[in-house]
């Protein structure tokens, strides 16, 4: 297979200039344009037709049309728009890169998402420890005011439409949108129940709230622009547009591409060499990792599955209990034959021990269990009864183990703890095997006791 | 210990007049003092609480949830390891290893002169340039042993002071646009008993159970 | 014998009506195969429970807003996409919902089993020496459906062992399970959120600020919903096993809000007080008083005061001169200065202060003795800072419910959360939910923050805001009743201004309902027995009810008698020969402390009827010991008027007697025995009397008050007293563990005020009344309204106290601030 890259929705600008941030540069490719013509000659219903004809999925991992999802604002106001610029899943990094690159581009595309759902104010929450992206967005932020695009009387029209730039402070579990919300609201992190705090019925402050991934809102522009049908031609089977995938690991070319949806497969996205390029020191694929770190793993066989919702969904994974996989939040890790499995596992462990949130117990309590038993195994003091042990704490957390999982917590994230587990252990039963028989790490490298 | 000085309680109240609760200024509240002292100090923690209407321990409590908010003194420069997945395999314990002895501090630790903690962060979001790390938040790529050494070199001599100012510091750039129009929130007050069908599953029972009224 | 220890977990169970009779409509669910009625909006928990299923649950708690943490309580739902684990205590009841709990559910119980083990894995194995071992939901839960053996070979999570939240509440953070009812308590239900989760993950821990302990005065109640040994109280720490302990329901006389709560002991020793009515799930019910009024919580004057009857300081036996004497020495020497003072003197040459500690029985018992048997009607059960008797039995009465369910309240009274606290928590619940609070005061409360409105005014100046109280509270209400709360707002400020502003915002808003903030413990029943000038039992007046009380008592005084002010005023004049002081404490607890001084002074015979040493001991000349509260039985009477029993758990201390048989026995020496074996027998009497046809009518709405006149300002601030919770009264002075909390002394005033005194900011500084000069540390306080400044009352030294200050015949006292420079 070919890789035919449309014409870019989202990365034109920022890779042909270098002063892609700047709103000279962002004048100077025509934005705000689409703004000043939706609030001057669209109604918002118009701008929200749009969106819905584009379908438009959510491109912050659950795959929700963000037309629809508007459509569900519970009829009250005042509405909030925020914008989820968290990005921590592990290897995923194509939010900032826009926020970063592109400010004016996420801009524009949150004022018109205000505008048509009648929010008159929107905040960006940006992941704490991207402080250039917060320079870079407050700065477009004031010249965006500057420039009459933002705050009241938009481009001369009764439109009022106010933008706050909010820092997170560590915390991966704020990528939830209700704890980005909580967090918003200057609380803990800690995801709230839903039903009933949907935040499109109970959101920021109680109020109707859109909460969309910083990359879905970049695209309306484009959107608006062109018309939603434009962007539905793109990609295929229910997977529409463009979107951005960050290619990491032991790739030659790592980095984050815009690809066509389901015209692409993983195949290309790893080995075609405008894309990842392939394995680096002519190394072998043993598998990857398909959709962040949460996303049951995939293996050579899974290869040719074209990157779409229903490529994953239909794809037969690996999990005991079936299934197949998802694209989450647009990663794809490759790893080749030099790499542990059991410790890549027990890193993604690691990391789910150290970001949940502590409310649920199976999360709270299993998490850390299964970090340490993990680690127990990759550093050589494993025993004989521990993947089963492990396999049953892993049901304790998500008694299905199929994708998507069952879930006994209050938020995904508990029931993405046992997905790098139970991976490896299905895929690779024979690697924990030789950590316990031989008491060590069969592979190069080596972690902290 | 010092609460927030005069220049900083400008930028919190106007940072406050920003949302439309102010316990919303938390975070960024927190950022200023962190910006002010390097770290948040009882003291600022009880001033950042005065102004939001927060008993302290509301404050700490929410302080305490995330990575960024350092409760013990931490130095000029704060060197975030990324050791997740990607930087894992791209060799970063081995610098963290590394930096450990060039420090002489274990992660988690601050040198002696307060020039430098260093800590293990989880993915950086950097993941095509690992392995990376961060120094208050900058991205440093592809950081190898030598250009870990030539980095600290360069840091200690003061020779990166325009691009990595003291830990603390996130964003240089100070709002210069107007303070929203703040609409009034339907916040505190509780929502109505909620008759539309929740979004994501419309089966799904909505009355009953009300949004948790307050911070936990 | 071994106790039912309440389900420490949720607060004992109390019967209550069965829960069909007040159930409205209900909406139909499957539990378990059984056909389930369920209220509208009710939680599956609660629906399951109320029929007879019990699921298990740590986090959840049925007074607290459900937050899913545990994850105990799983069950499994049908939904169409097939069955699904839900958390029982965040899922609200759906028409036709079919839930399979773990009895029959295989994959509800294997994930209840899993969320159990979980919680195991960190848990220390510490039951033995744990407080919580034999009470604790985790070891049942565990005992019951637990892994028999760990499969965690992992190293346990470890934390230096318990540290201080406060002096009274300790943490182990290895045995928390982090439900967060503890913090959610602190911040939702006692609104003082001092406490909170820290960190996150499984490093999630509770914690104070540093250097800011947890000092609500509900943290008691924290202990008491942990659902395992985290949480301790110092006063029980290591004291009783839970299977050593005794106990019965009782009615805390802390205050006069009437908690039930169960007291424990072990060896005739109180060790513990546990709130009651926390597990009542069904919807309040529209009978009155069909739940307890503190709904399972309480304040921790009344949770831990209890350790007053320990004091050394109690009274084993009478006192004649100090010395100890036998009963019969000690009523001799009593019932014949009683007849020599009546020969001489008459009958009104005798006065009874006090009696508000007693039970409703004994109350009547002492208002027969004084009344029918010594003819005397200068008796007052209050110590001149409440309210006229008439007033506060002739107002038509409200119930904490009805105020709660109101459609406004009007405040006109001391800081409930000081005064009456869990009336506070009622309140401020009430306040969030949607009901209208209207504060008329001169000086901020814990209330005022949920007030829609709050009115200042100048002490002495209530009767000024009184038209837009009745305009605020009109409007707030829209048409829906008005409940006036009311008390003594100020000390220092006569009764008769507060009592004319009462009642006239009662006549203002009409259909309006009064309820008192009274708050010592059984002042309503005092008052109600007729412990009062110109009052009988059954709450009659006494003109009304001469004749059938002359008929079984034998006789009635003549006419009205003195209220407690003028007994003293009149005793200082040397007009009172017997004051007899029914657990009254007049030498600190009266507002006037020079007058009180002056009148124990010059009374040759002060008899006191009391419990334990206080500041009046060293005047009186008999001392005649009562049984305390849990030694004796009896009922009791609150704010609403309310009456519950009380629960007797010692034996009396030493040869002390209950009230009720020192008052029989002092009528039979003076010549009318009432022949009460029993109280019991005294209540059959008082039953007979109050509600016979031919008893006479309540005394009805008081027609008016007479309104001083106004103060003439002479100095520059008026004065504001108010109680403190933790003062130096009787009850905290003998608890080990409140003493050390009475705080000092401290002048608010309004800043400007504080400007012109010189001493802006606040500092030390030099307060001036007609009565005395002391130095106070001032305090700024925006919140005051301007020319008045605060003090709390009776927390400081003699000579240094409010009560120093106030002077009981002036409408306000009225003091200078002066610079200490
Ligand atoms: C643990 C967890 C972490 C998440 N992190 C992110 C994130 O970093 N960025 C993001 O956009 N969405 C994240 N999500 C998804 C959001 O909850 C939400 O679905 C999304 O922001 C909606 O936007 P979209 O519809 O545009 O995708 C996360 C969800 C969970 C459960
Ligand atoms: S509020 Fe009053 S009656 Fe209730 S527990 Fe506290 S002191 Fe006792
Ligand atoms: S009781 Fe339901 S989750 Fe804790």
């Amino acid at each position: 297979m070919t890789v035919t890259m449309p014409a870019p929705i989202l990365t034109g600008r920022l890779r042909e200039h270098g002063d892609s941030h700047t709103l000279e540069r962002y004048l100077a490719t025509g934005g705000y344009a689409t703004l000043r013509k939706a609030v001057t000659s669209m109604t918002p219903e118009q701008v929200h037709e749009e969106v819905k004809a584009a379908n438009l999925f959510g491109r912050g991992g659950f795959i929700m049309p963000a037309g629809a999802k508007w459509g569900l604002l519970r009829d009250a106001f005042p509405r909030y728009v925020v914008v989820n610029g968290d990005e921590g899943e592990p290897c995923t990094f194509k939010d900032h890169l826009l926020a970063e690159r592109d400010p004016h581009q996420l801009i524009e595309g949150v004022l018109l998402t205000a505008y048509a759902v009648g929010a008159e104010l929107a905040f960006v929450y940006l992941r704490g420890e991207f402080a250039l992206g917060l320079e870079r967005v407050q700065a477009a932020v004031d010249e965006a005011y500057a420039h009459g695009a933002a705050g009241s009387g938009i481009f001369g029209s009764k439109t009022q439409i106010d933008l706050v730039v909010h820092p997170g402070a560590g915390a991966y579990i704020c990528g939830d949108e209700t704890a980005l919300l909580e967090s918003l609201e200057g609380k803990k992190g800690f995801p709230r129940l839903k039903p009933p705090n949907y935040p499109a019925v109970i959101g920021l402050y109680g109020a109707p709230t859109v909460v969309n991934n910083l990359e879905t809102l970049s695209n309306v522009p484009w959107i608006v622009e062109n018309g939603g049908e434009k962007f539905a031609a793109l990609g295929g089977e229910g997977s529409t547009g463009t979107r951005l995938v960050c290619v990491a690991g032991p790739v030659r070319n790592p980095g984050t591409f815009e690809i066509e949806l389901h015209k692409t497969s993983f195949r290309d996205l790893i080995f075609d060499p405008s894309l990842g390029g392939g394995l680096a020191d002519g190394r072998d694929l043993r598998f990857f990792i398909p959709g962040g770190s949460s996303s049951p793993w995939f293996g050579p066989q899974h290869l040719d599955i074209p990157y779409s919702k229903v490529g994953a969904d239909t794809a037969v994974g690996v999990l005991p209990d079936g299934g197949g996989t998802m694209l989450g939040s647009g990663s794809v890790v490759a790893v080749d034959d030099s790499a542990c499995p059991v410790r890549i596992a027990w890193r993604l462990t690691k990391f789910y021990a150290h970001e949940s949130c502590g409310q649920c117990t199976p999360c709270r309590e299993g998490g850390s269990w299964l970090e340490k038993a993990m680690r127990r195994i990759e550093t050589g003091a494993g025993l004989a009864d521990d993947v089963k042990t492990i396999m049953d704490v892993c049901r304790g957390i998500a008694p299905r183990l199929a994708w998507p999982p069952s879930q006994t917590t209050i938020c995904p994230l508990g029931p993405s703890i046992p997905m790098p587990i139970v991976s490896a252990i299905q895929m690779f039963p024979e690697d924990f095997e030789r950590h316990v028989e031989e008491g060590r790490c069969p592979y190069v490298g080596s972690v902290p006791a | 210990m010092p609460r927030l000085n005069r220049e900083m309680l400008e930028r919190a109240k106007s940072t406050i007049a920003l949302y439309p609760q102010k316990r919303s200024a938390l975070l960024p509240l927190l950022h200023l003092a962190q910006e002010q002292d390097g770290w948040l100090t009882p003291d600022g923690m009880e001033h950042i609480g005065e102004l939001l209407d927060l008993e302290p321990a509301e404050v700490l409590g929410t302080a305490a949830f995330y990575t960024m908010f350092k409760r013990e003194p931490t130095g000029k420069h704060l060197i975030s390891i990324c050791t997740n997945l990607a930087c894992m395999l791209a060799g970063a314990y081995e610098l963290l290893e590394h930096a450990e002895s060039r420090l002489g501090i274990k992660s988690g630790g601050t040198t002696a002169d307060g020039a430098f903690s260093l800590e293990e962060a989880e993915c950086l979001a950097h993941c095509d340039q690992a392995p990376c790390l961060q120094v208050n938040y900058r991205y440093f790529d592809r950081v190898g042993n030598n250009e870990f050494d030539a980095l600290v070199a360069d840091l200690e001599a003061g020779r990166r002071q325009s691009d990595v100012p003291p830990h603390g510091t996130l964003s240089r750039i100070k709002r210069t646009a107007p303070a929203p129009v703040v609409p009034t929130p339907a916040g505190d007050a509780k929502p109505e008993p909620v008759a539309a069908p929740a979004p994501e599953d419309p089966r799904a029972p909505s009355a009953g159970v009300r949004p948790k009224k307050r911070a936990r | 014998m071994t106790a039912t220890v309440p389900d420490a977990d949720d607060g004992a169970r109390e019967d209550l009506p069965a829960p069909e009779e007040t159930k409205p409509p209900g909406v139909p669910v499957t539990i378990d195969g059984r056909e389930v009625s369920a209220q509208p909006g009710e939680l599956v928990i609660a629906a399951a429970e109320r029929s007879g299923i019990y699921i298990p649950r740590f986090c959840w708690h049925p007074r607290m807003e459900p937050v899913g943490m545990c994850r105990m309580c799983l069950v499994e739902v049908e939904t169409p996409r097939g069955p699904a684990l839900v958390a029982s205590c965040v899922t609200p009841v759906m028409e036709g919902q079919k839930v399979s709990t773990q009895h029959t559910s295989e994959a509800a119980r294997a994930a209840q089993e899993d969320v159990l083990e979980f919680l195991l894995i960190n848990h220390p194995l510490d039951c033995p020496v744990c407080d919580k071992g034999g009470e604790c939901p985790l070891q049942d839960q565990t005992l019951a459906h637990g892994p028999g053996e760990t499969r965690f070979v992992e190293e346990k999570r470890h934390w230096a062992k318990p540290i201080e939240l406060s002096s009274l509440v300790l943490l182990d953070r290895e045995r928390c399970i982090q439900c967060a009812r503890c913090t959610r308590f602190a911040d939702e239900i006692a609104g003082d959120p001092q406490i909170d989760l820290i960190s996150r993950g499984d490093h999630l821990e509770v914690a104070t600020f540093p250097g800011r302990p947890f000092t609500s005065y509900f943290s008691g109640n924290t202990v008491q919903i942990c659902p395992v040994g985290a949480l301790t109280a110092t006063p029980y720490r290591f004291r009783a096993r839970p299977w050593d302990l005794d106990q019965t329901e009782t009615t805390c006389t802390a205050c006069a809000v009437g908690c039930r709560m169960a007291v424990q002991s072990a060896d005739n020793r109180l060790v513990r007080n546990l709130g009651l009515g926390g597990e009542v799930i069904q919807a309040p019910s529209s009978t009155p008083f069909s739940h307890p009024v503190n709904e399972g919580w309480l304040c921790d004057k009344g949770r831990f005061g209890f350790e007053a009857t320990d004091s050394p300081e109690r009274f084993d036996t009478p006192l004649i001169a100090g010395a100890p004497a036998s009963w019969g020495d000690a009523l001799d020497r009593v019932s014949s200065a009683i007849s020599e003072a009546i020969r001489l003197h008459g009958p009104e040459s005798v006065a009874v202060i006090g009696g508000a500690r007693l039970a409703n029985e004994d109350a009547y018992a002492w208002a027969r003795l004084a009344k029918g048997v010594i003819g005397t009607d200068s008796v007052d059960a209050q110590l001149g800072d409440g309210l006229p008797a008439e007033l506060v039995l002739g107002l038509p009465r409200a119930t904490v419910d009805e105020a709660c369910n109101a459609g406004a309240v009007v405040l006109m009274a001391p800081d409930l959360k000081e005064e009456l606290p869990v009336l506070y928590l009622r309140l401020r619940a009430a306040a969030q939910a949607g009901t209208p609070i209207i504060e008329i005061g001169t000086a901020p409360t814990g209330l005022t923050t949920h007030a829609v409105a709050s009115v200042r005014h100048r002490p002495g100046d209530s009767g000024s805001i009184v038209d837009e109280a009745v305009r605020l509270a009109t409007d707030a209400a829209k048409g829906g009743p008005v409940v006036v709360v009311g008390g003594r707002a100020n000390l220092a400020e006569s009764e008769a201004t507060q009592a004319a502003t009462i009642l006239r915002l009662m006549s203002g808003v009409a259909g309006a309902k009064f309820l008192p903030a009274l708050r010592r413990a059984n002042v309503m029943g005092a008052l109600e027995a007729g412990l009062a000038p110109g009052v009988l039992p059954g709450g009659a007046a006494l003109a009304e009810g001469r004749e059938w009380y002359a008929e079984g008592w034998g006789r009635v005084p003549s006419a009205k008698g003195r209220d407690c002010t003028a007994i003293l005023r009149d005793a200082a004049e040397g007009r009172i020969h017997v004051l007899v002081l029914l657990g009254a404490d007049p030498a600190t607890d009266f507002p006037d402390r020079d007058l009180a001084r002056r009148a124990l002074g010059a009374t040759p015979m002060i008899v006191s009827v009391a419990t334990v040493t206080d500041s009046t001991t060293p005047s009186a000349h008999v001392v005649l010991p009562a049984a305390g509260w849990a030694e004796r039985p009896g009922t009791t009477t609150n704010i609403e008027g309310r009456v519950t029993p009380l629960g007797q758990k010692l034996t009396p201390r030493g040869i002390a007697w209950a009230d009720w048989i020192i008052a029989g026995e002092l009528a039979r020496r003076l010549g009318s025995d009432p022949g009460w074996a029993s109280s019991d027998d005294v209540a059959s009497e008082r039953e007979f009397r109050v509600s016979n046809e031919a008893a006479p009518q309540r005394l009805g709405v008081p027609a008016d008050v007479q309104s001083p006149t106004a103060p003439d300002d002479a100095y520059s601030l008026r004065l504001v007293v108010t109680r403190k919770l933790y003062d130096r009264g009787t009850t905290v002075r003998h608890s080990s563990s409140l003493a050390p909390l009475t705080p000092t002394a401290q002048l608010r005033v309004h800043p400007a005020d504080l400007e012109r005194a010189g001493i802006a900011g606040g500092g030390l500084g030099r307060l001036r009344s007609a009565r005395t000069t002391f130095q106070v540390e001032t305090v700024s306080d925006p919140g005051l309204a301007r020319g008045s400044a605060h003090l709390y009352f009776n927390i400081a030294d003699a000579g240094e106290d409010a009560a120093d200050l106030i002077d009981a015949e002036t409408p306000v006292v009225e003091v200078r601030l002066e610079s200490n420079s």
